[in-house]
């Protein structure tokens, strides 16, 4: 046996384990993401909404000390958390609500709000929604944190198998034609051949997805690493503070943001002793125009005693690479054809799970392991391999 | 049936999809307009050949 077979005979068996401990798992994950690719449309389907009053071009904002006091007063004896503007539906606003300043967020009622009359609109439980059951299949299977790691660690996996995967493409493929299929012949032949052409046709798709998946499962890790980080450092000097009794206007805050940053548009406030700011700081977070800077946050932290611009920066890295990671996931970034082609591709990932799972069940039948089946391939003299 | 091929031969094609699939994906974050319907398309030529491969040879 040359070093060339044995190589490959070792990448063989990287692609079949990597991939039967991942295929499961990545079969959720395809058949759950495929809904959550028109979670939007979806839940306008199924779930129907206030609509906010007709606002001609140039209508002016509602004050957001008046929005966030009719919100409130729907809500009584909770506190705000968020105050978030709809990135799709810019007639509303949502304010995140919940039992105490440091109560886990994931709980929080939302509450929507019009933007340019600040008044209620409705405050829709989602949690028992279509979608919602989905999301939570696909980033943790309702089992949280750990939940959400060990997918990221099936996504490494699926990463692996197919890198194995392309390695393994070019014995199978040393007499074939570049998409090969053998439609005359038996099912584990025809197979083989929409695995490999499914396979190699997805590849850059399949790793970008796959990869920005396992990115966005350590989500909650880099909103930590940036409090302990960066956020620390722009408020070092109030961190023996406690959160103000009385806090000043919501409006106000915003407007100093806006004005510290200019060309930034708010995407979301989180109020004084939230996860996403500090004890005693508003922080704006704003985003830019494009669709890419749209993805990219800058807080702002407004004093939430004096109402005046403490510190704004541009995030780190790390916290950049996850936001842009974000669209490359869930393919919203290019309008419905491209969330229709994400479908689709979506659908031959799922061919190329169910024929791979086929394949192995077959071989392991007939007693042909892939690395054995590679290692007779490789043992026909071939100068491309052996070379 | 085709004579042994060689690892450029094999991968040609491949590298040249991956190539248009990774300038589809960039595409739409850079821009709107030209940009998402460069994104469309680029993306779309996998899904396109996928069908194109098994439909030509398929059985009577």
């Amino acid at each position: 046996m040359t070093a060339t077979t044995k190589s490959l005979r070792r990448w063989g068996a990287v692609h079949k384990w990597t991939s039967l401990i991942c295929t499961l798992f990545m079969l959720l994950l395809c058949i759950t993401g495929l809904p959550l690719i028109f979670h939007d449309e979806i839940d306008d389907l199924l779930h129907s909404s206030v609509k906010p009053a007709e606002a001609p071009a140039g209508t002016p904002p509602a004050n957001l000390d008046h929005l966030l006091a009719n919100a409130l007063a729907r809500a009584p004896g909770k506190v705000p958390h968020f105050l978030i503007w709809d990135r799709d539906e810019p007639g509303a606003m949502w304010v995140s609500v919940g039992p105490s300043i440091d109560a886990d967020p994931t709980n929080n009622l939302l509450i929507r709000m019009d933007t340019h009359t600040g008044a209620y609109l409705d405050s829709p439980d989602v949690t028992g929604r279509f979608t919602y059951i989905m999301l939570k299949l696909h980033t943790d299977m309702f089992a949280g944190l750990p939940g959400k790691l060990f997918l990221g660690l099936m996504g490494i996996l699926f990463c692996v198998a197919i890198i194995s995967g392309i390695v393994v493409y070019a014995p199978s493929m040393r007499k074939l034609r570049f998409g090969a299929y053998r439609a005359q012949r038996r099912r584990v032949v025809r197979w083989l051949d929409v695995h490999n052409l499914a396979g190699i046709l997805l590849v850059a798709w399949t790793l970008v997805v796959g990869f920005t998946g396992v990115i966005n499962t350590w989500a909650d890790l880099v909103l930590k690493m940036w409090q302990f980080g960066q956020l620390a450092e722009m408020t070092a000097q109030y961190k023996d503070r406690t959160v103000p009794t009385k806090l000043t206007s919501l409006n106000g805050a915003v407007e100093v943001a806006r004005h510290a940053v200019p060309g930034m548009t708010p995407s979301f406030v989180a109020f004084p002793g939230t996860l996403f700011s500090s004890k005693s700081h508003y922080a704006v977070f704003l985003h830019g125009d494009t669709p890419l800077t749209s993805r990219l946050l800058k807080p702002a932290l407004i004093d939430a005693e004096t109402g005046t611009l403490t510190d704004s920066r541009d995030m780190p890295w790390y916290v950049s690479t996850l936001y842009v990671s974000q669209p490359l996931h869930f393919g919203d970034y290019g309008g419905m054809p491209l969330k229709i082609v994400w479908a689709l591709l979506d659908i031959l990932t799922i061919f190329i799970l169910v024929t791979g799972v086929y394949l192995w069940m077959r071989r392991r039948k007939a007693g042909v392991s892939v690395e054995r089946a590679i290692a007779n391939a490789a043992s026909i003299d071939n100068p491309a391999l052996s070379s | 049936m085709v004579a042994h091929r060689s690892l450029t031969q094999i991968f040609a094609a491949p590298l040249v999809i991956a190539i248009v699939s990774t300038v589809g994906l960039i595409s739409a974050l850079v821009g709107d307009g030209v940009w998402d319907a460069v994104s469309w398309v680029a993306l779309g030529l996998p899904v396109l050949l996928y069908l194109v491969f098994i439909w030509r040879r398929r059985p009577n």
